[in-house]
């Protein structure tokens, strides 16, 4: 199979660096934009929730935050495949880079949620639920896929041995997903994302899909600031950075 | 401006929830920077140090 030309420019990292470079300052406006309206939006302007009242505003964040966390960990499981079949130095760069914001995001959407828990729920922690047990997990594998690649000196032995973990891992995200249909617990099913109308009222959906976009582009625009620098640390030794740092127009 | 702070006796559950999940943006944000800037550091402590390495050309591979 013949592979058309883009995709090997999206294999060449001085590209790639370029184009992240252009489109980071557009990402990062977006999503500022973005997450200050939703913040706005869900904090203030939607009125108390019926049955929750004011607690209920961290349900702006906490499905977000613990979505990004799931597609943080597909880019990653992706990308590091992509690396270890074809070997594409910077599919594995782009890996690397979604770790660590994945990890930060999942820890963070444990915690939003136990702070919606207990007043809620009655609890900031319930070892018997399935969703909270597998994002739990989702952090430990983010973790140990960051452990794993410390553990080796040479960086191309670190990416193909992560690889796998990052690969065998990703069972992990459907199981998050569908938890709260295989599992009857405390996590509530599904509200926006289900075949028929979501259940969440227009005044109240608008701030939470602005939140989702919010976040979504946060995401992109963090992994492309940390894939730059993950490039310009793997390709030091090489003439076009090396030129592009005597120009001045790195 | 009280009523938004006290959040209806949950302000102690919606400000840490909040805030935290803004540090990890700035945080992310500003690890991403200096991750870049020492990057760009350390390259260009070795500029001239070694020959530099070829890089393929895309176009080399059609």
């Amino acid at each position: 199979m013949k592979l058309p030309r883009w995709f090997h420019l999206f294999g060449s990292p001085p590209f790639v660096y370029r184009l992240a470079g252009a489109l980071i300052p557009w990402l990062g406006g977006i999503a500022c934009t973005l997450l200050i309206v939703g913040a706005y939006w869900s904090l203030v302007v939607v009125p108390p929730d019926a049955v929750q009242g004011e607690v209920y505003r961290i349900l702006y964040i906490h499905p977000q935050t613990a979505y990004v966390s799931m597609m943080a960990y597909v880019v990653m499981a992706v990308t590091a495949g992509i690396g270890y079949i074809w070997r594409i130095k910077l599919a594995h760069a782009v890996a690397v880079s979604a770790a660590p914001i994945g990890a930060s995001f999942t820890a963070c959407a444990l915690v939003s949620g136990s702070l919606w828990g207990r007043p809620t729920w009655g609890t900031y922690w319930e070892w018997g639920d399935p969703r909270i047990m597998f994002e739990t997990l989702l952090l430990f594998l983010f973790l140990s896929y960051l452990a794993l690649r410390a553990a080796f000196e040479d960086r191309d032995k670190a990416d193909r041995v992560s690889a796998i973990l990052a690969v065998v891992g990703v069972v992990n995200v459907p199981i998050i997903h569908y938890s709260v249909l295989w599992w009857n617990t405390l996590h509530q099913g599904p509200t926006i994302s289900k075949l028929d109308s979501p259940s969440m009222a227009t005044e109240f959906l608008i701030p939470f899909l602005i939140m989702m976009a919010g976040f979504t582009f946060c995401f992109y625009w963090l992994l492309l600031s940390r894939l730059r620098a993950e490039i310009v640390e793997r390709e030091r030794d090489t003439r076009w950075l090396q030129d592009a740092l005597q120009g001045g127009r790195a | 401006m009280n009523d938004l702070l006290s959040m209806g006796g949950h302000g102690a559950y919606v400000w840490p929830a909040y805030g935290i999940t803004l540090a990890v943006i700035v945080f992310n944000v500003w690890a991403a920077r200096r991750k870049l800037a020492s990057a760009l550091d350390e390259a260009r402590r070795s500029v001239g140090k070694d020959q530099p390495r070829n890089q393929p050309r895309v176009r080399q591979l059609q």
